[in-house]
């Protein structure tokens, strides 16, 4: 095995919808030096960089060159990732192999987006099939509008059970002062909002957000001299599978979702995710994955989602609080959002979280969405692993 | 305030330069374009390990990493697997222009095949598009090799 590797600090921008006052690689510095602060570190400690983001959003297509003023990559080993929506989540999990393998010591991570430079659905729908797939499809949106029309008809949710998820979120949001959308929606509110999808509304689903998160990855050789609490990584799993929409016939659940938490569990040797994990913070682009993908991890049954909701067990104060941050629905600046997922865990394992702070948090959970129908998961916890 | 946000300025790309793209539709996926284009038909193709049919075809089986080699006529009549019906407006990067909504889409299961395609359902009433409603296919009068071939699927029934 490599070596043990921890979070020793992170940091992300105010996230907004329109950032006009900073270019794309003065967004990535400011989360940058935030996280550098937050270790107590300067970009002289840091052996390299990896950063990320969805290209087609900005249309810059060499960002590892382009943002080096920002990331403070100059001179240093930098590489860029890109996988679409799992993209935050894929350069923690890249971050902590690289510091894992012993050939780096303190690796700067950058997930970043811009989404206010380009029309989102318009720049999603150029990931699909040129020949015959992006003629048809209409960006996220629409994709996610099938899974939540499959799994209403096989499992009997309902618009409102989902509309729960939102109100959750929503209200979890106004802790986190770095969200985009901080203001309480009620059950109405969501199921009042336009109708973009069916069964999809307006209040269902994610913004696009301008904004950037930084984390600092240490090997255990000197993570506890940066950070007394560092928050150390317990296991990754990750699976992508299918390559456009023909393949996936079965919608009424997210197959990678139900093979990568298995692993997860497996390595973390959980039987009961929902007794054992103290937070989640899930790559959730709209209400209904806060139903269906909970059930595919296992959190409980098959159609039992709705009953969770209903009876708190994911709030603040809950069993299994999800999304202490307000999640995606109330930040999403895309390649940053799987990277501000596992930067929260990390927040929460050392206990600085602040207003959104769940009580003793021994071992969080942070996922990624993204492509088509990938996920990627990382467990976080705060006892060194053996 | 007011004045320093105005100064803020952005910069637009050209929308009068293009920068056209020519993908290779590779063997197989020719075919399925020329079948429909020039007999109406739909081409799959059959995994020799797991036996799927695979329509759209391709040469290989992603789950099985197999060349797939035999071919299946399926269609054109189908199944609905799972739909939405699009109500928000946004720009075709196809075509730089924006969709008229509302409109449905959704994967459809041809008979005899075990993937779905991804496609425009017609509707009068819009309570009639649901999962496991019958559909045929409905092709364009002038078709040019494109799955904009296929106009859309039309409920039965």
């Amino acid at each position: 095995m490599g070596k043990r590797v921890a979070i020793v600090g992170t940091g992300q921008t105010h996230h907004r919808s329109v950032r006009r006052d900073v270019n794309g690689q003065e967004l990535i510095h400011e989360a940058a030096v935030r996280a550098l602060q937050d270790a107590a570190l300067t970009i002289r400690d840091v052996d390299g960089v990896v950063i990320g983001n969805m290209d087609h959003f900005e249309g810059i297509n060499y960002v590892d060159c382009w943002s080096i003023d920002g990331s403070g990559g100059y001179l240093k080993p930098t590489i860029k990732l890109t996988t679409g929506g799992t993209t935050g989540a894929t350069l923690a999990i890249a971050g902590y192999h690289m510091v894992a393998s012993g050939m780096f010591e303190k690796l700067l991570v950058i997930g970043w987006e811009k989404n206010s430079e380009s029309d989102t659905t318009g720049a999603i729908s150029t990931c699909a099939d040129p020949i015959i797939e992006r003629q048809i499809v209409a960006g996220a949106i629409s994709g996610l509008a099938l899974e939540a029309q499959a799994y209403m008809h096989r499992y009997g949710a309902t618009p409102k059970d989902a509309a729960r998820v939102s109100v959750r979120d929503r209200r979890h949001a106004c802790n986190n002062p770095y969200a985009q959308l901080r203001g309480e929606i009620t059950i109405e509110d969501v199921l009042n909002s336009p109708k973009l999808a069916d069964p999809l509304r307006l209040l269902d689903m994610c913004p696009r957000s301008d904004g950037a998160c930084a984390v600092i990855f240490a090997s255990e050789d000197v993570a506890e001299k940066i950070c007394p609490a560092p928050a150390w990584v317990l296991a990754t799993a990750n699976r992508h599978m299918y390559s456009d929409y023909t393949d996936v016939v079965e919608m009424s659940s997210l197959l990678s979702m139900v093979e990568a938490s298995r692993e997860l569990w497996k390595k973390l040797n959980i039987r009961e995710p929902l007794k054992e994990v103290d937070v989640i913070e899930l790559y959730q682009p709209y209400s209904w994955a806060g139903l269906i993908w909970i059930e595919d991890m296992g959190l409980c049954k098959k159609g039992e989602g709705p009953r969770l909701l209903w009876d708190g067990v994911t709030d603040m104060g809950g069993e299994l609080p999800i999304n202490p941050s307000g999640g995606v629905v109330a930040t999403n600046p895309i390649g940053a959002t799987g990277l501000i997922r596992c930067a929260e865990v990390a927040l929460q394992i050392q206990g600085k979280a602040g207003a959104k702070q769940v009580p003793d948090v021994k071992l969080g959970v942070a996922t990624g969405f993204g492509g088509n129908w990938w996920t990627d998961m990382l467990a976080l916890g705060k006892k060194k692993p053996l | 305030m007011a004045k320093e946000e105005k100064e803020l300025l952005t910069i637009h790309s050209s929308i009068s330069a293009e920068q056209p793209f020519q993908w290779s539709a590779g063997k197989y996926r020719s075919r399925f374009l020329a079948e429909i284009r020039d007999h109406k038909r739909f081409f799959g193709v059959r995994c020799p390990r797991c036996k799927k049919v695979f329509v759209p075809p391709k040469r290989i089986c992603g789950p099985c990493f197999a060349e797939m080699d035999e071919p299946v006529e399926v269609g054109p009549r189908g199944e609905i697997m799972t739909f939405t019906i699009l109500r928000f407006t946004f720009v075709d990067p196809e075509l730089g222009t924006v969709k008229p909504v509302p409109y449905a889409f959704g994967s459809i299961k041809l008979d005899g095949a075990d993937t779905v395609l991804t496609h425009y359902i017609e509707y009068a009433d819009e309570t009639k598009v649901r999962i496991g409603a019958r559909v045929e296919t409905v092709f364009e009068g002038k078709r040019t090799g494109s799955m904009r071939d296929i106009k859309h699927f039309r409920l039965l029934e």
